[in-house]
């Protein structure tokens, strides 16, 4: 889930009231927010760096808010007030406008068949007339950030460039080149470098050396050119010196490049709907024309708004209360989707803005209704269901005998089901070539190597970490084992003439015998140990 | 009870004697052991006033084990004198012997021995007198045969700093007679004997009071694990609530049965190589149902049902690959698809088994655990049903004070996270998650349009670590962990009761 760090005076001031911390983690409860933490800068630093680095940071009041990982539109101060104002019903949702430029022609992004092996989409938009101040510019940034991190699923999906579009001059070009092509001043380099550079250079950045891998190996790296030859960006890893935005920005040119289209489009109406409530125009954005290589043109922003029907009868029997359309339609006009009864029957008509890509169903319209109506305003009530229980009959044959195993003096241990290959293998004295055991590609150690194919490694580990116990130990474990098909096991575990198989009717199910006392040292235990092992499944 | 030999004999002593013996001299004269004595004394001052007793304490000096060594070889900086030759011993040579290090000090500070740090060869150590006197060594042999009192008490507590002295306090008993002082005694019964019953002697026979200061004896017993007693008691309230139980003996799944089913996109970040153990061996299924595949694919990237979908590339591939579970809701998954694939009747269904997760681990989280899910399945749900059944639950754990908070889940429209208020902690927490399925996992599988699916699930471990007040997972589960815990681990009782 991601989390939202803002000041808290400056949210207050935004709601145009001040909360007492408690009020405020109640608020977001309804709304399904939770206030996380309440912290400063200099809390932060000094609890990951000490106290003397933290030494004069700013002690302003921080909140930090969890947001569900699906509402890109809550990931800025922005975003989290407007959300909260309407839902509170103190503001109605604007509206976001998609607008020609005043003069001339719009903003062009020319896409080249090049970049069809690396990133193959883009789209783009202008917020023309802006006014930053340091704490807009800011959220600006960390909103990019927390896009980046979330829904761009690390740039590897979408990456977004801002530029001073006053720096500029399109049309631009969407192209991919080798990367030793590829030459400019990096954001906040004082030199240029070529693409193959700037990948040894940041490979001991501690932030973007986890985006290299995204276009590492590939043949050629994207870029974005404006029509003199400067580079915007080389998405998704830097963006150029050159264009870079400062507080004096007035227009901005925002690309977002992509490997998925839709994601692109969310990204960018995200961007653009946060921030435009700073524009001359509020709420307006300049659109910009992308032309792709087969010579089609698109337009965006998209800022789509989707019209859904629905009826009042569906929302009051999905969440189970019983209210009149007029008052649903309220309820998720509340949360952003502006509806109204459209006098036909109860049917309501739903407006799902493009800051609400998470709507993509009614059950999403039915949840939100639920929400503003209060979760726990809700009726709890009883299904009518009838059903007759049944235990699973595994399940069942495994309660009956852990009884009566602890009953016979045995002791019950709870291991992992997975272990390292030596676990199972060498020190039982066996092949892992032999095990058929299921292998796991990324364990972080060795531990998780391989899923257990017999109990007995977690009970003999068992006893190696009690040896401090008093004798005798008697264990027992009754659980999963995971073997890719059946295998007949060797008898390399036990001692030589020390070992039986176990019958029953005629089908082996299982073995006993007293310890190999090779197994028993390379689990590092000193005594004599004996072992059942069985598969109850035959017993069903 | 205590021999009545020793007991007599006892008596005998305390009556030859006009004021009173103490027990630690009867044990030596009569050479039994201390403890012999004292029994015989708890038994006789069990029977009456026969006797009384007064708890006595004093102090004397023993020797420690290295103390013991000492005595017999003589002290460290001595024998490190004497294994001195002549012509002299190298220093690392020295320091190879048990006693070099402790000993060079002491004979340096002694100036018995020097050192040569110039000696060609690294430094040597020569003698610097002919022959000494271990006094420490006596000092010990003093205290050994008891004549500890010849000793100063510095002397003995630089000795003791040495940690070759130690101050034992004895605790003994002063006997005198008692009012009801008799030489012989009228023995008491411990047990009820069958012949006792059948003769009806029992009347006339006196018998013990027990002592219940004494600990008893552990019966020899085997021990259920804490966890698994709890899954027991999780189990028996969904039985008790009519939930059948589900299949969950597969810890492999497909990523399609795990995710792709469940209309969790195939970017979404919980199939990330850092949340999910994927599979090298075998690393992919291939038998899906195949229309059922189609309708899948078709829901996530074109939508359908109602649904906008994700409008992304789906791939098979992704589809395929093998991991183990994330959840048991891949079991749900699966059997909702079965279920939909006869004429519907209404089901509820539970599953408490293990899950994994690739996770960073700490205090809390482990690469695996087990999962508690409850699944209902009718024709006209809703949330206030959820609710509903979410508070029956919880009110047979003992928790009835719940609030809900919207919450997001991939699969789950409404979801909804549980909080119970901690009477303990004076706050709310979450206590698990739930919510209704979402349509786009539900029809393709071709369950009825107005069926809906509610469900929720809990970890196992938070609430078993909660009753049994562990604070790090790593001590109620895998190999690790404390048998002791297990052994003392009390029954799980729910809802639990303040007796």
């Amino acid at each position: 889930m991601p989390t939202v760090g803002v000041k808290r005076d400056l949210l207050f001031k935004a709601l145009g009231r001040s909360y007492t911390d408690e009020e405020f983690d109640e608020l977001c409860f309804e709304f399904g927010l939770e206030l996380d933490e309440i912290t400063s800068e200099k809390e932060i630093i000094s609890r990951e760096q000490g106290d003397t680095k933290a030494s004069g940071a700013s002690d302003v009041i921080l909140y930090k808010i969890d947001v569900p990982a699906n509402r890109y539109d809550l990931l800025c101060l922005e975003g989290l007030v407007r959300g909260l104002q309407v839902f509170k019903n103190k503001l109605e949702a604007p509206q976001y406008k998609r607008v020609s430029p005043l003069s001339g022609e719009p903003q062009k992004l020319i896409i080249t068949k090049e970049t069809e092996a690396v990133r193959p989409h883009a789209v783009a938009a202008v917020l023309r007339n802006i006014t930053f101040t340091q704490e807009r510019y800011d959220s600006f940034i960390e909103l990019q950030e927390k896009l980046h991190q979330n829904i761009c699923r690390k740039r590897s999906l979408v990456a977004i460039g801002t530029h001073d579009l006053d720096t500029i001059s399109g049309p631009f070009t969407y192209t991919a080149k080798p990367p030793g092509d590829i030459s400019f001043k990096p954001l906040n380099q004082t030199k240029e470098y070529t693409a193959t550079q700037l990948m040894s250079l940041y490979k001991t950045d501690s932030h973007l050396r986890h985006y290299l891998h995204i276009i590492e190996d590939k043949p050629v790296y994207p870029v974005i050119y404006d029509s003199n030859g400067v580079v915007l960006s080389m998405p998704p890893i830097i963006n150029g010196d050159h264009s870079k935005i400062s507080l004096k920005t007035k227009n901005v040119f925002i690309e977002c490049t992509a490997t998925d289209q839709t994601k692109a489009k969310t990204v960018l109406d995200m961007m653009v709907t946060m921030f435009s409530e700073y524009c001359a125009q509020p709420f307006t954005v300049e659109e910009a024309e992308v032309v792709y290589p087969d010579g089609k043109t698109c337009i965006y922003p998209e800022l789509a708004y989707r019209k859904e029907k629905l009826s009042s009868k569906f929302i009051n029997q999905k969440v189970g209360i019983n209210e009149s359309t007029e008052k649903i339609a309220q309820l998720l006009t509340r949360m952003c989707l502006l509806s109204q009864a459209t006098g036909v029957g109860d049917e309501i008509e739903v407006e799902i803005p493009p800051t609400r890509s998470d709507v993509i169903h009614a059950c999403d319209i039915m949840e939100d209704a639920a929400i503003a109506y209060g979760f726990n305003n809700i009726t709890r009530t009883t299904p009518r269901t009838y059903t007759v229980a049944n235990q699973f009959p595994l399940n069942k044959l495994t309660e009956l005998l852990r009884q009566d195993l602890a009953a016979a003096g045995f002791t019950e241990a709870l291991n992992f089901a997975l272990c390292s290959q030596e676990d199972i293998a060498d020190k039982l004295g066996k092949k892992i070539s032999e095990m058929r055991a299921v292998h796991i590609s990324n364990p972080k150690t060795a531990e998780f190597q391989v899923a257990r194919t017999t109990l007995l490694p977690g009970l003999l580990k068992t006893i190696a970490a009690n040896r401090k116990m008093p004798l005798p130990l008697k264990l027992f474990e009754i659980s999963d084992v995971v073997l890719k098909d059946e295998t007949k096991g060797r008898h390399s575990t036990y001692f030589p003439g020390r070992c039986a198989d176990i019958f029953v009717r005629g089908k082996n199910v299982g073995r006993l015998g007293v310890l190999h006392p090779d197994v028993i040292n390379r689990f590092e235990l000193t005594m004599p140990c004996s072992a059942l092992e069985m598969d109850i499944e035959p017993f069903l | 009870m205590a021999d009545t030999g020793v007991l007599e004999t006892l008596l005998q002593r305390v009556e030859k004697v006009d004021d009173g013996v103490d027990s630690l001299d009867v044990a030596t004269s009569l050479g039994v052991d201390h403890q012999v004595i004292v029994g015989a004394v708890k038994s006789l001052q069990a029977l009456g006033d026969v006797i009384s007793a007064e708890l006595r304490s004093s102090k004397h000096w023993e020797l420690t084990e290295e103390g013991t060594e000492i005595a017999e070889q003589g002290s460290h900086e001595s024998r490190v004198f004497s294994c001195i030759p002549l012509e002299g011993l190298a220093q690392s040579e020295l320091m190879k012997l048990p006693f070099g290090k402790i000993g060079f000090s002491k004979a340096m500070s002694n100036k018995w021995i020097r050192v040569d740090k110039a000696h060609e060869g690294g430094p040597r150590i020569f003698r610097t007198v002919e022959s000494i006197e271990d006094q420490v060594r006596e000092k010990l042999f003093l205290v050994q045969k008891g004549n500890s009192t010849q000793l100063e008490e510095k002397e003995k507590n630089e000795l003791k700093k040495r940690k070759l002295l130690s101050e034992v306090t004895v605790k003994s008993y002063w006997i005198t007679k008692g009012n009801s002082f008799s030489t012989t005694i009228t023995k008491q019964e411990t047990e009820l004997t069958p012949e006792m019953i059948a003769s009806g002697n029992w009347k006339e026979k006196k018998f013990k009071p027990y002592n219940f200061e004494a600990m008893g004896v552990a019966p020899d017993c085997g021990h259920l694990h804490p966890l698994m007693k709890v899954r027991t008691q999780f189990r028996q309230i969904f039985l008790e609530m009519g939930f059948t139980e589900m299949p969950t003996n597969n810890f492999i799944e497909s990523s399609f049965w795990n995710f792709d089913s469940l209309f969790q996109p195939q970017q979404h970040p919980a199939r990330d190589q850092h949340d999910t153990f994927f599979l090298s061996d075998p690393a992919h299924a291939h038998q899906f149902p195949q229309d059922y595949l189609e309708r899948v694919k078709k829901v996530h990237s074109e939508g359908g049902y109602g649904s906008q979908g994700y409008k992304y590339d789906w791939k098979i591939e992704e589809a395929q690959k093998n991991i183990l579970r994330t959840h048991t809701t891949a079991v749900s998954a699966r059997m909702l698809y079965k279920l939909a694939q006869q004429k519907f009747t209404p089901v509820k269904y539970f599953s408490i088994d293990r899950v994994f997760r690739n996770e960073t681990l700490d205090a809390t989280h482990l690469a695996e655990f087990h999962q508690i899910e409850g699944v209902v399945a009718d024709y006209g749900l809703t949330l206030g049903d959820l609710m509903g059944v979410l508070h029956q639950f919880f009110t047979k754990l003992g928790i009835t004070k719940l609030r809900f908070k919207p919450a997001y889940n991939p699969y789950t429209e409404p979801s909804m996270e549980v909080f119970s208020y901690h009477e303990g902690l004076k706050k709310w927490v979450e206590v698990g998650n739930s919510g209704v399925f979402r349509p786009e996992m539900l029809l393709p599988m071709g369950l009825p349009e107005g069926v809906s699916v509610i469900a929720w699930g809990l970890s196992l471990e938070r609430p078993t670590m909660i009753k049994y007040g562990i604070n790090n997972i790593r001590e109620l589960v895998g190999h690790k962990v404390n048998l002791q815990m297990v052994y003392d681990s009390p029954i799980c009782r729910n809802p639990p009761t303040h007796f």
